[in-house]
């Protein structure tokens, strides 16, 4: 039988009244509890993600109409790679770290991360990564021109960031945020892991773990895999730039694939670095809404485990045009198709979950059924990307700009919104709107189906992608137009999640401790959680710590 | 919506190459009018392929396209069910529906299925990967190097003697006596990528690093594509032009741009001046013209530009005024390009033009 800790026993009430506003701040910026790193991290994402999304807006405006001059071609090309980088280093890693942050303690049962300190360090040194690269827009250049963004592109493929190719220092500014950003995800991931490891509370077997617990440890084993070639590569870069080295500088005998592969060892699993924490969300939210024990689990755990492995065997599959011979293209097919079955088998358990259940479409819900049917398609892209001779010719078209948002915007960013709706009670102690979440989901779709949907069939028509226009001949300008139109839809859905964000907190229903009736133990205390989370350290017996509570006839221990 | 959207440009297609057995049993509910509203006909789509290359690809992209639209039907649809049959009814209650932690033999099954498919996509993408990649050159092969610059294409004939620009002529190729074209590439600066969707797929053009791609077109005309890796400020004007010509045609083009350039000039004053203001000038530093001082090669080779249809690598028609306003000012027309504006007097600009447009 699980104890769930019912009382309160600690009084905070006296260190929060009636404080001076700067001292929150002061409060806020010492602070290392999960909790407040947790909303700094998705607070500082949601800006991020803001500034990211309207640079995706200037671009769309950009390609609407062929030969356009909306903006010069050195603006495009730093609004691309801004927007790129932004999005993965400052937007997507942050917020899946923030959320993780502040759920992966209370859902094990615990007080804090296992490094609090490590913690506020990681969070402050990846900010101001991202300050760093905006700076850029005011420093960039130094002497040679005054202020410039990086321009050579999210994936800055060599010699073209050589000092001969990339002269000023814009290159220099992405260089060393990239370094800093690695620094505080790969500080963040160890404490995650050791978290998990380390802080479980009694009767918390790694059987279980809540399965998000489970894919936040595989996706902080692959930070450690990732992050450190790209780091490696930032100092390997940083030295051909400033120290006369040759490591990617062909003119000097160096290599240009050597940084292809460098930055694709990172740049593959990053992929899933961003995925997993989406599978995670689904994982929790599902079952919840269809009133049934997830289906599988450890099957889903063996192919997240396995999904993590199988990630770091993939890299080169966005090298099949590099020309890297029969031998190394077809190992990597391989290994790229591989990958399919574990991530089929999660879908196949969701499904499983769903099947028998009795579906309640609350808004997370409706969310996660839209990254299924998405997140189905975007494997599917994926498979015909995998056969390489079809990437020789869909690469670095649009087909594949469309794919991999797809990924990013269909599955993770819908996974996200998901755990908006659901955890927002819970930090908040308010319910947010049903009716402005229903708009918001159904403006979204639209947005994002006339956008990425059609946004594949010019890469199809020969477009290729990071063109800062086109010709009309070339009968690609319907097409752009409607995926721009797309985007304004998805902005509007944005906005609705804005406002029922902040309507919310002020006028939103009272949530109390359990507004979904779910079964995992961050229900188990009030909302928002006090700093302490837990008064009385819980004892769990079974992977649904608060069924087994509320079905005392029939506990899931019983089965175990 | 994206599946639905490839039948109708496999459609397309199928008009304009005429035949195509793989694309027919594909189900185009509706694709004509898809394709009425959305598509204009593209001269760079990768379904109407004209070369060996591009015909593989074109087929193993029907077969995974074929085997992917399948699964998402089966799969979309049993979500369709799911959430259908098993949505909350008012008469359900609060009851909890029977709780199923899992099964074993279901596990089985949607894993060795996959497998199964996977396998069989691997050996199918392996077959034409080899097909590609690993079948020997033939000798009646010719060869040209593809070097590519920021934001043009240089094109050398090592066995013929001849060095062009930015428009690749190639022979037609008789399936029955294959004459194929072998282009060895590297690059002179950053990484490009050689994509003429119609003929191959892309190779990437990689400093310090050569790659060899074939092509061999099985029908004569203009072929289009364009840089395929990003190259930095005008990637996006870096366009190909691919003139696929019959044997005939294609050994007059080769006698006629390797004579050495015109030099004499006698009843055109003009251009005979012109010669002589791009031989003073900084011009011969970085283009060529064959039989002259200027030797340079960090731009296009100039010794035939006349004979070419367009000028700055592919955006813009190659005609006296737009050659005028490019040579006063590159940047106004192609922002980023490399060339520097020579601030040459209206005299000057007047008599380069006259002489540029007498190289043919």
């Amino acid at each position: 039988m699980t104890t769930t800790p019912a009382v309160q026993a600690i009084d905070e009430t006296t260190a929060q009244r009636g404080r001076p506003p700067l001292n929150v701040v002061y409060e806020w910026i010492t602070t290392v509890d999960h909790k407040k790193i947790g909303l700094m991290y998705i607070v500082y994402a949601l800006i991020f993600l803001v500034v990211a999304g309207f640079e995706a807006i200037l671009i769309r405006i950009q390609l609407a109409v062929p030969n356009n001059h909306f903006v010069s071609p050195q603006v495009f090309n730093q609004l691309f790679t801004m927007h790129g980088t932004t999005m993965v280093f400052f937007m997507g890693m942050p917020l899946l770290f923030g959320i993780g942050n502040y759920l992966i303690p209370i859902m094990i049962g615990a007080r804090d991360m296992a490094f609090p300190r490590l913690n506020a360090f990681s969070f402050w040194i990846s900010a101001f990564a991202g300050l760093l690269l905006y700076f850029s827009y005011l420093g960039g250049s130094g002497l040679y021109a005054a202020g410039s963004a990086p321009d050579v592109g999210w994936f800055a493929y060599a010699p073209l960031t050589a000092k001969v190719f990339s002269p000023g220092h814009s290159t220099d500014y992405w260089n060393l945020s990239i370094f800093l950003s690695g620094v505080g995800s790969i500080g963040t991931a160890l404490n995650i892991v050791s978290t998990i490891l380390c802080m479980r509370c009694k009767g918390m077997k790694m059987n279980r773990l809540p399965l998000l617990a489970w894919l936040y440890l595989v996706m902080s084993g692959l930070v450690f895999v990732t992050i450190s070639p790209l780091t490696a590569a930032q100092i390997m870069l940083a030295i051909d730039r400033y120290l006369g080295a040759h490591f990617f500088d062909t003119q000097a005998g160096g290599s240009a694939v050597l940084w292809f592969h460098f930055f694709w060892i990172f740049g593959h699993p990053e992929v899933y670095v961003l995925v997993l924490p989406a599978f995670a969300f689904v994982n929790e939210i599902v079952p919840v809404f269809s009133r049934k024990a997830i289906f599988g689990y450890p099957a889903m755990v063996a192919a997240s485990v396995g999904i993590g492995f199988i990630s770091t065997t993939v890299w080169a599959h966005h090298m099949f045009t590099v020309g890297l011979g029969p031998a190394g293209n077809t190992f990597f097919v391989f290994s790229t198709m591989v990958i399919s079955v574990p991530t089929g088998i999660k879908i196949f358990n969701w499904l499983a979950t769903m099947w028998g259940g009795r579906i309640v479409f609350a808004t997370p819900m409706i969310f996660c059924i839209g990254f299924l049917f998405q997140f189905l398609v975007a494997g599917l892209t994926g498979i015909m990307l995998g056969a390489a001779p079809f990437d020789w010719q869909l690469g670095n078209s649009y087909f594949v700009v469309a794919h991999f948002h797809y990924v990013l915007v269909g599955a993770i960013v819908m996974a996200v919104f998901a755990a908006f709706y659901y955890w927002y009670p819970k930090v908040t102690g308010r319910m947010m709107s049903e009716t402005l979440g229903k708009w918001h989901f159904w403006l979204f779709v639209i947005g994002f189906h006339l956008t990425f949907d059609f946004m594949h069939i010019p890469g199809l028509l020969g477009m290729p992608r990071r063109i800062y226009t086109y010709e009309a001949s070339r009968g690609w300008g319907t097409l752009n137009l409607i995926v721009g139109i797309g985007a304004l839809f998805q902005a509007a859905g944005v906005l609705c999640l804005v406002y029922n964000m902040v309507r919310s907190y002020y006028q939103g229903e009272e949530a109390g401790n359990d507004p979904w009736d779910a079964w995992t133990l961050e229900w188990a205390t009030s909302s928002p959680p006090p700093s302490y989370n837990f008064a009385v350290e819980p004892t769990v017996t079974s992977a649904r710590p608060l069924w087994d509570l509320k079905h005392p006839e029939d506990p899931d221990s019983e089965y175990e | 919506m994206s599946l639905f959207d490839l039948c109708s440009a496999a459609h397309l297609d199928r008009d304009r190459v005429g035949v195509n057995p793989t694309s027919r049993g594909l189900p185009c509910i509706g694709a004509d009018l898809v394709a009425g509203m959305v598509f204009a006909p593209s001269s760079t789509s990768i379904f109407a392929p004209a070369a060996t290359p591009a015909r593989s690809i074109f087929g193993l992209s029907m077969l995974v396209l074929s085997v992917t639209l399948a699964i998402f039907l089966i799969v979309g649809g049993l979500l369709l069910y799911v959430l259908i049959r098993y949505r909350q009814r008012p008469e359900d209650g609060n009851r909890e529906p029977p709780q199923i932690y899992g099964s074993n033999q279901i596990e089985l099954s949607w894993t060795v299925i996959p497998i199964l498919i996977v396998v069989m996509l691997f050996l199918t993408t392996t077959r034409v990967v080899l097909e590609t990649e690993a079948i020997p050159k033939p000798t009646s092969a010719m060869d040209v190097t593809v070097i590519g610059h920021q934001f043009w294409w240089e094109y050398r004939y090592p066995k013929l003697g001849v060095v062009t620009a930015n428009e690749l002529h190639v022979p037609i190729s008789d399936p029955a006596k294959p004459t194929p074209t072998y282009l060895t590439m590297s690059s002179a600066d950053v990484s490009h990528s050689f994509w003429v969707p119609r003929l191959a797929g892309k190779m990437d053009v990689i400093p310090n690093r050569v790659n060899i791609m074939w092509i061999d077109p099985q029908e004569t005309g203009l072929f289009l594509g364009q840089c395929a890796q990003y190259c930095g400020t005008q990637h996006a004007k870096m366009l190909l032009r691919v003139y696929v010509q019959s044997s005939q045609d294609f050994a007059a083009w080769i006698e006629q741009q390797k004579r050495p350039a015109q030099q004499e000039f006698t009843g055109n004053p003009a251009a005979a001046e012109g010669q002589a203001v791009f031989m003073h000038n900084a011009c011969i530093n970085c283009h060529t013209i064959a039989g002259t001082v200027a030797t340079g090669r960090f731009g296009p080779d100039l010794t035939h530009l006349a004979s070419r249809d367009t000028i700055a690598s592919g955006p813009i028609q190659n005609t006296p005024e737009n050659l005028r306003k490019w040579i006063d000012d590159p940047s106004s027309m192609k922002p980023g390009s490399l060339m520097p504006a020579m601030h040459l007097n209206n005299h000057d600009l007047e008599v380069i033009t006259a002489y540029l447009t007498q190289l043919h």
